[in-house]
């Protein structure tokens, strides 16, 4: 735990991590996967569909930035467009609709930046997730497995429990983004890592997240089995909260509310 | 702010056209050069016009002298105005920075609440500031906004939203960008209470603020000319080593992509609001 904070950016964007479609593949068994918005595209960098979680069905939705050159490439290196966010957002409401849980995994440097994404709505099939989310009737996951880049990953993490793996990383801006626009300078982004306070430890004090993941044995059959034994614990209490929306609203209600002075 | 004569009546001005009659100026008058038709403008003339030029350019306006031209003459009593950030992360510059913008400005935070009465409808109105650190969202913002519906829905009032915002404020780091669900959830809430909410996106409304509140609205109405998107242009080009189409993210181009209902002009706004709020009357209260 002593890396500095841009030693973290590094690590959660290590292109060795464990991606989205590992995590499914190794977590649950007999993934189906669904593809599409309905209105426009399949954004492949948006995985979702269902599968059990020992046992039980369960959706889930992964952003994936792919391992090999070709399959970054074709991932868009996890950068989603506006379709992605809409297929999530088709399959939450297609899990709500048959009562199943909501799983996300979340691994992105941001929405992307793009004139297509822009002409399409980016900002508003974002918009339109925040809003959803918040009032879906079965429970919600969403663990950062690596880059948690602003919009682009809060749009699939209004959770009621959102975890961070130990070297994921969950900013408003990426640090160099943030040097260049605060100080004109790219060389400053450890600073701009440091102030941001984007580590895992720094989520959970501020109260941004629940629980940390341990990276021990990282990839391996271990590693899996003890986020698959967690999941279930933690649905097992949801499923059973007669005041999970509510409780949602309240866990993102009370975020910040320290942060604002009254005069 | 020294000038402050905005209260005058309207000239002949028509909406977004030009006038016949010479500009005629006192020696000495200040004057604002408009970036659209390049001319100098007697600054009393553009306060009179609600900061129109003459060509229809609409300049950026603050808040305060906006919730003058959009509520009934002194019908607008404002709520939570003591709310203000604080440097939750104790970011380097943050609290001089402030500081600084708050002594300038005049205001606490980037958005000013409160209730108001627009064409004698009752109503709720946020108008964010930019001139405060460009109407960026912190924790204080959304606080007031996320408290704003909430009491919207608590005596089933319509809310009515300016925004003007270059997204989330990053000197507050994760808790800025949590306000976009925070914000996000209480619109939900007041549309689920089958309440009305309009957002007027004015010059420019970006990032965060684009990702949620602004987007969310049952009506979306935008200025003539306003910036609207999600992406700033300049990380668009560098990422996609694109030159950008004519007009990209301007507000005519967003209507034509389907993401607004109409572009109304300065000059036309209180009328059409409140034409809106008439129609939804006795459904909203």
């Amino acid at each position: 735990m002593s890396e500095s904070a841009y030693e973290r950016v590094k690590l959660a964007r290590d292109k060795d991590r464990p991606t989205g479609l590992d995590y499914i593949r190794n977590i649950f068994k007999g993934f189906i996967e669904f593809h599409g918005d309905r209105r426009y595209a399949d954004d492949p960098a948006i995985v979702g569909g269902i599968a059990r979680l020992n046992g039980s069905p369960v959706t889930v939705i992964a952003i994936e930035k792919g391992h090999t050159a070709k399959e970054r490439t074709y991932r868009n290196f996890g950068a989603p467009n506006p379709e992605g966010y809409r297929k999530a957002l088709r399959l939450m409401k297609q899990a709500e609709k048959f009562g199943r849980p909501i799983i996300c995994f979340i691994d992105t440097s941001g929405a992307f930046c793009g004139i297509g994404a822009e002409e399409r709505g980016q900002g508003q099939a974002i918009a339109e997730n925040l809003m959803e989310m918040s009032t879906l009737c079965v429970p919600v996951i969403s663990i950062l497995i690596g880059e948690g880049g602003s919009g682009g990953a809060l749009a699939l993490a209004v959770a009621d429990r959102v975890w961070m793996l130990q070297n994921a990383v969950y900013s408003v801006i990426s640090p160099e983004g943030c040097a260049s626009i605060l100080w004109k300078d790219l060389a400053k982004a450890e600073t701009a890592a440091q102030s941001l306070k984007l580590t895992a430890e720094d989520a959970k004090s501020l109260g941004v997240i629940e629980r940390i993941l341990s990276e021990k044995e990282i990839g391996k059959k271990e590693f899996y089995d003890r986020i698959r034994t967690l999941l279930t614990e933690e649905l097992e209490e949801l499923e059973h909260d007669p005041d999970l929306v509510s409780n949602r609203y309240d866990r993102f209600r009370n975020i910040g509310t320290g942060a604002v002075i009254k005069e | 702010m020294a000038v402050m004569n905005f209260l005058k009546p309207k000239n002949q001005l028509e909406e977004g056209g030009r006038t016949s009659a010479p500009i005629q100026r006192d020696a000495g008058e200040p004057e604002k050069n408009c970036p659209n038709c390049h001319k100098d403008i007697a600054l009393s003339r553009l306060w009179a016009n609600d900061l129109v030029c003459p060509c229809g350019y609409h300049f950026r306006m603050k808040a305060r002298q906006r919730i003058q031209m959009i509520a009934d003459k002194g019908r607008f009593r404002e709520l939570f105005s003591g709310m203000k950030a604080d440097n939750p992360l104790n970011f380097p510059g943050y609290r001089d920075k402030i500081e600084t913008v708050r002594a300038a400005s005049g205001e606490r935070e980037a958005v000013l609440c409160g209730t108001a009465m627009i064409g004698k409808q009752k109503c709720c109105l946020f108008v964010m500031e930019s001139y405060f650190m460009m109407g960026s969202m912190g924790s204080a913002v959304g606080e007031k906004i996320t408290l704003l519906f909430e009491y919207a829905i608590q005596y089933r009032l319509p809310v009515i939203g300016f925004t003007v915002s270059g997204g989330a404020r990053m000197q507050e780091g994760l808790l800025s960008l949590m306000q976009m669900a925070k914000t996000s959830a209480a619109v939900k809430r007041h549309s689920d209470a089958g309440l009305l909410y309009i957002a007027v996106l004015t010059d420019p409304t970006t990032g965060g603020v684009t990702a949620s509140f602004a987007m969310e609205a049952d009506i979306i109405l935008a200025e003539p000319g306003a910036t609207v998107g999600f992406a700033g242009t300049r990380v668009i080009e560098q990422t996609t080593k694109k030159s950008l189409p004519k007009g990209f993210q301007q507000s005519e181009f967003v209507l034509e992509h389907g993401f607004i209902d109409s572009i109304i002009p300065r000059v036309s706004q209180k009328k059409y609001l409140t034409e809106i709020l008439k129609m939804h009357d006795g459904r909203a209260i």
